[in-house]
């Protein structure tokens, strides 16, 4: 199982980066950490003819704190994000979900934003911008766009980047005063991708949200009121009409049944962490 | 770096275990191919190439990291440590020694790698308990041991690099 053929390009900036691409358009793709794409390559799953790697730009690593958000470049590395102490106490859920996502030696080169770009119907960080109602940057030749979670993910591996297009940062909005967040998975085994995921935040005033990725083709979200008594029905509706399949690892009632529990455990979780 | 042609191959600089090496490699060549068929470091083992045993892994600039994953263009210029550079002479680093009083391997197909991870681990947390080995552990996958031996031996290593001891 090795790659087939491909150009290969090491850009000494971002305007080299973003020209290369525009010029390869359906041809050409962006090369991050390659945790995803260099598996893809090896199955042949994948044959772009020019392979553009922005892992080392310097203008895309950077993670800039602003005013309401963290802004972090598509060159930024999952482990530093992981092990940056200041970023866990201002994206606490992106902290509490990070340790999820594959192991510690797919994290030291998976970027954040190259998870995005994959798009896969159970990943952590999709659902975390989805949770959050983040917004991703994407960049063609000199034109910028920025896509909301619902604008950015189409369906399942399938978003809005278009050919010649690529991310260049993500913004994930800052912890908000008094909420509580939290986090919880069920995989075959630590590190495998989740069955179901579940991010609830519960914010100051008694209303929360529950966000759920693994059931739909993109991550899916469920506003609670405060102050109502009917949580488990709205989310048992809610785990109905996420349109469960069954597949090789789980049934599409097991599914729903996790929505149910697993959601609302997280949401109970949030709810007591509120600060 | 100018954009490199399919069939083209290219000189690359990169630190192996501490001494700089120079190789030619094509876009396509992968970190453990050049490895181990250029270079000659064939302790690095190779089990699925795609991500998901662990049997490949390296340190790369420190941290564990899949060399399956990894296209060898990627290495230029950067630190690269394969379990070649984990003894000294014939004298086992006290991972090694606690891996072989544990029968922590019977095979060894997945050791290379598994030894990678944990010496990485063990240098950024000398302290690391026993969920946090079994968690960078998680990343490998072992056919023969039942992995009990591997905690075990882990455990061992931790203290005995900790009381500074080569073999405990
Ligand atoms: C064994 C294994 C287990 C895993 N488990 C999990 C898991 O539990 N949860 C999880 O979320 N992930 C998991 N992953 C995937 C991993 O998290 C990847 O790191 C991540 O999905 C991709 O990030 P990357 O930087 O490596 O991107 P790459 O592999 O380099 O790229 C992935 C895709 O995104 C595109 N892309 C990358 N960056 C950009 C950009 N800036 N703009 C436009 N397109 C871009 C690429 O062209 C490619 O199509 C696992 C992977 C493996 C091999
Ligand atoms: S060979 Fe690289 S992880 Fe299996
Ligand atoms: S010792 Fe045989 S696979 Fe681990």
């Amino acid at each position: 199982m090795k790659p087939a053929a491909f150009d290969y390009l090491a850009p000494a900036d971002l305007k080299e980066a973003l020209t290369a691409l525009a010029e390869a358009g359906e041809d050409g793709r962006i090369l991050a950490g390659g945790q995803s794409l260099v598996p893809m390559l090896n199955m042949r799953l994948a044959r772009p003819g020019l392979l553009v790697d922005v892992s080392r730009l310097p203008e895309l690593g950077r993670i800039e704190e602003r005013r309401d958000v963290i802004r972090i470049g598509a060159g930024v590395r999952q482990v530093t994000v992981e092990r940056r102490g200041d970023l866990a106490d201002m994206l606490p859920l992106v902290a509490q979900a990070m340790p999820w996502v594959g192991h510690e030696q797919l994290r030291s080169r998976g970027t954040i934003c190259g998870s995005l770009a994959h798009a896969d119907p159970s990943a952590e960080l999709p659902l975390c911008l989805k949770a959050l109602g983040g917004s991703v940057t994407l960049q063609r030749g000199r034109k910028s766009r920025t896509l909301s979670a619902d604008e950015f993910f189409i369906g399942m591996m399938f978003t809005a980047v278009a050919p010649g297009e690529m991310i260049v940062s993500v913004d994930f909005p800052k912890r908000e005063a008094g909420a509580g967040y939290a986090f919880r998975e069920l995989a075959r085994r630590a590190g495998d991708f989740a069955i179901v995921g579940c991010a609830a935040i519960a914010h100051a005033g008694g209303a929360a949200r529950l966000t759920v990725a693994g059931v739909a083709d993109t991550p899916q979200a469920l506003d609670l009121p405060s102050g109502s008594a009917d949580w488990d029905e709205r989310i048992n509706d809610f785990a109905w009409s996420l349109g469960a399949r069954d597949d090789l690892h789980a049934t599409a009632r097991y599914r729903r049944m996790l929505v149910r529990r697993l959601g609302r455990a997280t949401l109970e979780e949030a709810m007591s962490c509120r600060a | 770096m100018p954009r490199m042609k399919a069939g083209e191959t290219r000189e690359i600089q990169f630190r192996l275990n501490g001494r700089e090496v120079t190789v030619r490699v094509a876009p396509r060549d992968l970190m453990h191919d050049v490895l181990r068929h250029r270079l000659g470091a064939t302790g690095t083992h190779v089990g699925c190439e795609h991500g998901v045993c662990g049997a490949c892994t390296v340190q790369v600039n420190g941290a564990p990291a899949r060399s399956c994953l990894m296209l060898a263009g990627q290495a230029d210029g950067q630190d690269i440590r394969t379990v070649e550079d984990l003894c000294d002479g014939a004298d086992l680093s006290p991972i090694q020694a606690a891996f072989r009083d544990n029968f922590a391997l019977q095979c060894g197909f997945c050791t290379a790698g598994i030894l990678m991870s944990l010496d990485a681990l063990f240098a950024r947390d000398p302290d690391a308990g026993e969920t946090a080995i079994r968690d960078t552990l998680s990343g490998h996958l072992c056919r023969c041991t039942g992995y009990a031996p591997i905690v075990r031996a882990a455990l061992q290593a931790r203290d005995s690099i900790k009381g500074g001891q080569t073999d405990a």
